[in-house]
């Protein structure tokens, strides 16, 4: 087990760089003025701010499913067509079971239902749903789908993980739960992670590196290394560091509202 | 005997034992008011009619049925596909939506003589009143059904470059399935007036007859209890339609929406 960082934060090259973003809605709501972001490869980053400062925006142009009203994206030419993202709700499709859920990405990519057969089971094992392939999603508890939602967006072995405040509606056993097997699979598959939250505990548990955003309109106030020492298990939520670490993460939180 | 099993007893005997009560009341009130069986025939009448000319009024059923069935398959398809293309093409749905709620809005009965002009067959005039009927719900309900796609769905197709017809095909044309259905269901319903309406506006007679002109007929006769034997037919056709479809409609749905779910326990 590594007792010091992750060895390949900060060491990757630049993913992702975003200069000057603004976006503005039909509505005349500026949701992001200014917004510098760079995100290197191998990093866990957590974008934290409260409801309304644009980080779910922030997010979704990032995918490409938002285009800005001024400002520049780069982005590395391997993360074409190699994005997945997970979204706050399950998003799942009803009338579809388990695996076809996972399957859907590579469906559309024209992938044939046996060529990935065993791709589709990994992904399935990894989230801890074997046995679930048949299941439809309203059979499904909420933690539950939110695996399927994971699952189907590892499938395709993505060099981007996009999640958006993905675990905002469980319980928090459940939410400690996922946060950890996140982790795990951020490290076994050299992800490059974004997470947006609100949590304070969440990010700092998770993170390699946090942003925080302030609203109105929505901009990066700062940008803090998340240093806590890794293997993260269940023991560091009672550390004493992550919670002097949270305590100064919650200022700069407090401070970006006001 | 558990609860589950006494709730589905009562759905069926209930409504057998509420119309036993209302056939013996029935019966009862022509009996004693000694109602002329013109005005009202008691419940044997129309039985006896049902004996009686019970042959000749299944083949006017079997007519009604048949114009029935045809409407509505081709009111399905037609407006489904309809549907379709007003969801593929924005400029289209705007265009030509008005016209088919005008088409809707009028009342069958009015157009009804002006298609009998046209069609100059009396099959093929009763067809197009119910299909016209027909068409509606299933253009409705198919259309508000295809633009319902929960849009973070939507959002993931683009993201994995999902083309036009992958969206169409695998997102919205199963999200619009459950309107897709409660619009056939309802179409069922009315093919079949929108059939008897025209019907009684043709008033053909001969030999391919369907049961509105039958009943228009033995109106004419004072044959009250072959009305009734008629109506009876009708309304029963009415019923078998509704549960076919609703029937259909619940396994489609059964794994996965709401709507075909037993009840919570």
């Amino acid at each position: 087990m590594r007792a010091t960082p992750h060895p390949m934060v900060a060491t990757g090259r630049s993913l992702i760089s975003l200069t000057g973003i603004r976006k503005v809605f039909r509505n005349g709501t500026v949701a992001l003025d200014g917004v510098d972001l760079e995100v290197k490869r191998g990093a866990f980053l957590s974008i934290l701010g409260p409801s309304g400062c644009g980080k779910s925006t922030l997010l979704r142009i990032i995918a490409g499913l938002t285009p800005v009203t001024a400002g520049a994206m780069e982005s590395a030419e391997e993360l074409e067509g190699s994005i997945g993202f997970v979204f706050q709700e399950p998003t799942l499709m009803p009338w579809a079971n388990v695996w076809e859920n996972v399957y859907l990405p590579l469906r559309l990519a024209h992938r044939a239902r046996g060529d990935v057969a065993e791709r589709i089971a990994t992904a399935i094992r990894e989230v801890g749903l074997e046995g679930f392939e048949g299941a439809f999603p309203r059979e499904l508890s909420g933690g539950m789908k939110m695996r399927v939602s994971i699952a189907r967006a590892l499938v395709t072995d993505p060099v981007l993980l996009l999640l958006d405040e993905p675990f905002a509606a469980l319980d928090e056993i459940t939410r400690f739960k996922l946060n950890e097997d996140i982790l795990r699979l951020w490290q076994q598959r050299h992800w490059t992670v974004i997470f947006v939250t609100h949590s304070v505990f969440e990010s700092a548990f998770l993170s390699s590196e946090i942003v925080v955003m302030g609203p109105r309109p929505g901009r990066v106030v700062s940008e803090v290394p998340d240093d806590l020492p890794y293997p993260r298990g269940p023991q560091l939520r009672t550390a004493p560091e992550y919670a002097e670490f949270c305590r100064g993460l919650s200022r700069r939180l407090l401070e970006a509202t006001t | 005997m558990n609860t589950a099993w006494a709730g589905r007893f009562a759905r069926i005997l209930a409504p057998i034992l509420m119309g036993a009560l209302f056939v013996v009341a029935w019966d009862g009130i022509v009996n004693y008011f000694e109602i002329k069986p013109y005005i009202l025939p008691s419940p044997l009448l129309v039985v006896k009619a049902l004996e009686t000319s019970g042959g000749s009024l299944l083949v006017s059923l079997w007519y009604t049925l048949k114009v029935t069935a045809v409407a509505l398959v081709s009111a399905t398809v037609i407006g489904a596909a309809i549907a379709v293309l007003f969801s593929l093409s924005r400029i289209l749905e705007i265009s030509l939506y008005p016209y088919a709620i005008a088409l809707q809005v009028t009342p069958i009965i009015s157009i009804a003589p002006l298609i009998i002009i046209w069609a100059n067959d009396a099959y093929l005039a009763v067809l197009i009143c119910a299909w016209i009927v027909a068409f509606f719900p299933i253009i409705a309900n198919t259309t508000l059904g295809l633009k319902s796609a929960d849009r973070n769905l939507v959002a993931l197709f683009r993201l994995y470059g999902a083309s036009r017809w992958q969206i169409l095909a695998y997102l919205q044309v199963p999200t619009a399935l459950p309107s897709f259905l409660t619009g056939v269901r309802i179409s069922g319903g009315l093919a079949l007036i929108g059939a008897v309406v025209a019907e009684f506006v043709a008033g053909t007679g001969g030999t391919e007859t369907g049961l509105a002109y039958r009943i228009l007929e033995a109106g004419y006769r004072l044959e009250t209890a072959r009305m009734f034997a008629a109506l009876l037919l009708l309304s029963l056709a009415g019923i078998t339609i509704y549960f076919s479809l609703d029937g259909i409609s619940r396994w489609l749905l059964s794994r996965w929406h709401e709507s075909a779910l037993p009840p919570e326990e």
